[in-house]
């Protein structure tokens, strides 16, 4: 901050001099140049090197009565970002589709409309535990592109399911046995023969089930991971990690087990699991207990044997009854280089280094002015919200959920972090959004917000980011607003 | 609008909870004088620890029945029971909740609690807060008058117990499809019998073989279609081990039923 007033004073000072020295200079320019540097102090300040986040859309129902079926649980871009799928708790997925960029809007990208809905899993029932089965949607994972079809993992808390969305926009015409609409003709009429031809149609989207990966969890699936092999993926329930080929349904191996011989002896959950980007045989999965464990496949079959253990030892000095609740790990990332992971706990998200196992490289804090509400949030049961996390393109910064629909964004270079909000409020398109700031305790500043103002109800779980552009996705309780960085 | 009720109710318990409040230590005095003396000169911290506890056997207890409960939660929600009686035992409090006898109080008091073993639905439209707010009111107005923590901690222990007969005698179809509440009252019992052994005789004739919690989650137990309310209800009567004097009989029930469901 102290840089950039220095930096600014000597630009003011080399205007004026300039002015001074050479009267054909306007002096309009040198007060825009001026207003330029001011507002890139303002408003610059937070995340991403400077980057402005604008609103670009919101989907979903506007009222607040929240149907719960709408309500989002997962949010994926796909490996181009063409394609932005969501997953709801009533079971369905909805597919947007990224317009091709406009020539005449060369201020901003393409939006992203509906392109393809669909039903992914049902409501069942476990008849022998008496017990429902939730048709909400865990987790959605595309694979790579490897022909014109797109391909998809979704699961719910039993079930896998691999989804191709494919196109059709030609339809076959000219049969010689059919009428146009599937009639049969009598065939003594058919006088010529005619070779049917393809002719277009309206693009039409289709989602068929190719394969379905059943009854191999006992608990509830919470993870799911494509291996970069692209040919197996593992799927992580409270106890175990499963390893599937793409093809087969009927087996899989269990590559995890911590389930206690005797379940009186159970005090840790596994919380997710991911495939390394690059290694084929090393995946980390994380724990209730704080920690993450990277396992080899090639060391055994059964990799209860961790390489490495990544853990962070406790601060004597924050100890409470809470601190085992809030240590345990919502999300395990790894970044885009696969370099570093990114774990995210109940009041901060923290980098890891691969190579170093006893502490993060980096650690920050989301809301740490919870810390001291800890209590009231485990009587609401908030200290058990699962929020995610997810790293930019080039891994250079970090975005996570908060509460009050906000959400926080920390860059990694510049060390700055900013907070938004993702409100109808502000959904002018290229409105750029004002940072939040909540103000802990004390004397409350204007514009900030207190936190016994919060709304606890209002928690951004699931957010992701544009492989490739700045472009954000976040989910609010059943709206997905878009947030794209300001182009000039 | 629950979750902000419940902030403000606990707000009192948030300051004491901040940065890791450590008590202090008792200089020396080792005999349970020195502790009561030690306990009452910092009342406010048993007190929150005590809420704590509460707190958290009633979410253990809380039977979101439809829906398989989230494994993780429940883990770490034990988890934490298990610090806090931890520490209750090196206190020495834990020793002498045990010593009491606690009869009959704790059934009126956990009157209150019934409420919050209801459906999982009107638990979503906000019941449970009141519901607890009350059980807290009960309790507090009781330690006023009995003049001591260590009474109430006893109900509070007695508490999942009765709780959970008044929730099978409740007849609510959707509490009786709960192995999960099984595996749970397990989980506590598992708790219970690593505190001090006065407790593991309230539990010397359960056999637990079974509870065996995965067996529960896997369905062996095949207690769904034949009179599941009767046989649960006798499931649940030996953990009412001593408040109910009745319960010796329920315990040769008991054996009996599960010898025909597990064909053992």
């Amino acid at each position: 901050m102290q840089k950039k007033w220095v930096v600014i004073f000597c630009v003011c000072v080399c205007v004026f001099w300039w002015q001074g020295s050479n009267e054909s200079l306007p002096s309009a320019a040198a007060v825009m140049f001026l207003k330029f540097s001011l507002r890139s102090v303002f408003y610059g300040a937070g995340g991403g090197n400077d980057i402005q986040w604008c609103f670009s859309q919101v989907k979903g129902a506007v009222d607040d009565d929240v149907a719960e079926a709408d309500i989002i649980s997962t949010v994926e871009f796909n490996h181009s970002g063409e394609l932005l799928a969501t997953g709801d708790k009533g079971g369905r997925v909805v597919i947007f589709q990224q317009e091709q960029e406009n020539k005449t809007q060369s201020h901003s990208r393409g939006e992203y409309n509906v392109y393809s809905t669909f039903q992914s899993h049902e409501p069942e029932f476990d008849y022998l535990k008496s017990l429902e089965i939730e048709e909400k949607i865990n987790k959605i994972r595309w694979l790579p592109q490897k022909n014109a079809a797109q391909f998809l993992l979704s699961t719910n808390d039993k079930t896998i399911k691999l989804w191709k969305i494919s196109e059709r926009d030609k339809r076959p015409e000219g049969y010689n046995l059919k009428e146009e609409d599937g009639r049969y003709r009598d065939p003594t009429t058919v006088t010529t023969l005619r070779v049917p031809v393809f002719r277009p149609m309206d693009l039409m989207v289709e989602a068929s089930p190719r394969r379905i990966f059943a009854n191999a969890h006992t608990y509830h699936i919470n993870s799911i991971s494509i291996n970069s092999d692209y040919e197996t993926y593992l799927s992580a329930d409270d106890l175990r990690i499963n390893l599937w080929h793409l093809e087969i349904t009927d087996r899989s191996f269990n590559i995890v087990d911590i389930k206690p011989a005797n379940m009186e002896e159970l005090t840790e959950v596994i919380t997710a699991a991911e495939f390394h980007p690059n290694s084929c045989n090393t995946f980390v999965y994380s724990s209730s207990k704080g920690t993450i464990r990277l396992c080899d496949m090639r060391a055994s079959a059964l990799c209860d044997r961790h390489s490495k253990l990544f853990e962070e030892p406790e601060d004597p000095s924050n100890r409470s009854f809470f601190s085992e609740i809030i240590s345990s790990i919502s999300d395990v990332k790894f970044s885009h280089s696969g370099r570093y992971m990114m774990t995210r706990d109940y009041l901060s998200v923290k980098i890891w280094d691969l190579n170093m196992e006893n502490r993060p490289v980096e650690t920050y804090q989301v809301h740490e002015y919870l810390r001291s509400k800890l209590c009231s949030l485990y009587e609401n049961d908030c200290i058990f919200d699962k929020f995610e996390c997810c790293w930019n393109g080039s891994d250079s910064i970090v975005m996570t959920g908060s509460y009050n629909n906000f959400f926080r964004m920390f860059d990694r270079n510049t060390k700055r972090d900013i907070t938004l909000e993702a409100s109808r409020e502000n959904n002018k398109p290229r409105t750029v959004l004002k940072p939040r700031k909540v103000c802990a305790s004390g004397k409350r500043k204007k514009d900030e917000i207190s936190v016994d103002s919060l709304d606890f109800n209002k928690k951004i779980l699931h957010t992701a980011w544009h492989p490739k552009e700045n472009i954000i996705a976040v989910a609010t309780t059943n709206n997905l607003y878009i947030f794209q960085d300001k182009m000039n | 609008m629950g979750e902000e009720e419940g902030l403000h109710q606990t707000q009192l318990l948030d300051t004491m909870f901040v940065r890791g409040l450590k008590r202090k230590c008792f200089d020396g005095e080792e005999d349970i004088e020195g502790t009561l003396a030690g306990i009452k000169a910092i009342p406010s911290y048993n007190l929150q620890r005590q809420s704590l506890l509460d707190m958290s056997l009633v979410k253990l207890q809380l039977c979101h029945m439809l829906v398989e409960p989230n494994l993780c939660r429940s883990v770490l929600i034990a988890n934490t029971v298990r610090q806090i009686q931890e520490e209750m035992t090196q206190d020495g409090t834990w020793q002498m909740i045990n010593t009491q006898s606690t009869g009959q109080a704790s059934l009126d008091r956990l009157v209150s609690t019934d409420i919050l073993c209801r459906s999982s639905r009107e638990q979503a439209e906000g019941k449970h807060v009141p519901g607890y707010s009350t059980f807290n009111k009960d309790f507090e107005s009781d330690q006023a008058q009995d003049g001591s923590e260590t009474m109430s901690t006893a109900s509070s222990v007695q508490a999942p117990r009765n709780l959970q007969s008044n929730v099978w005698e409740m007849e609510n179809p959707q509490e009786n499809k709960g192995n999960f509440q099984k595996s749970l009252d397990q989980i506590f019992e598992t708790l219970e019998n690593k505190s001090p052994n006065s407790v593991e005789d309230l539990f010397s004739e359960v056999d637990n073989s079974y509870y065996d919690l995965d067996t529960m989650l896997t369905g062996m137990m095949s207690n769904t279609k034949m009179g599941h309310c009767d046989g649960l209800e006798t499931f649940s009567s030996p953990t009412t081990a001593t408040s109910s004097s009745n319960c010796k009989s329920d315990l040769n029930e008991l054996d009996h039923i599960v010898e025909i469901l597990v064909e053992s």
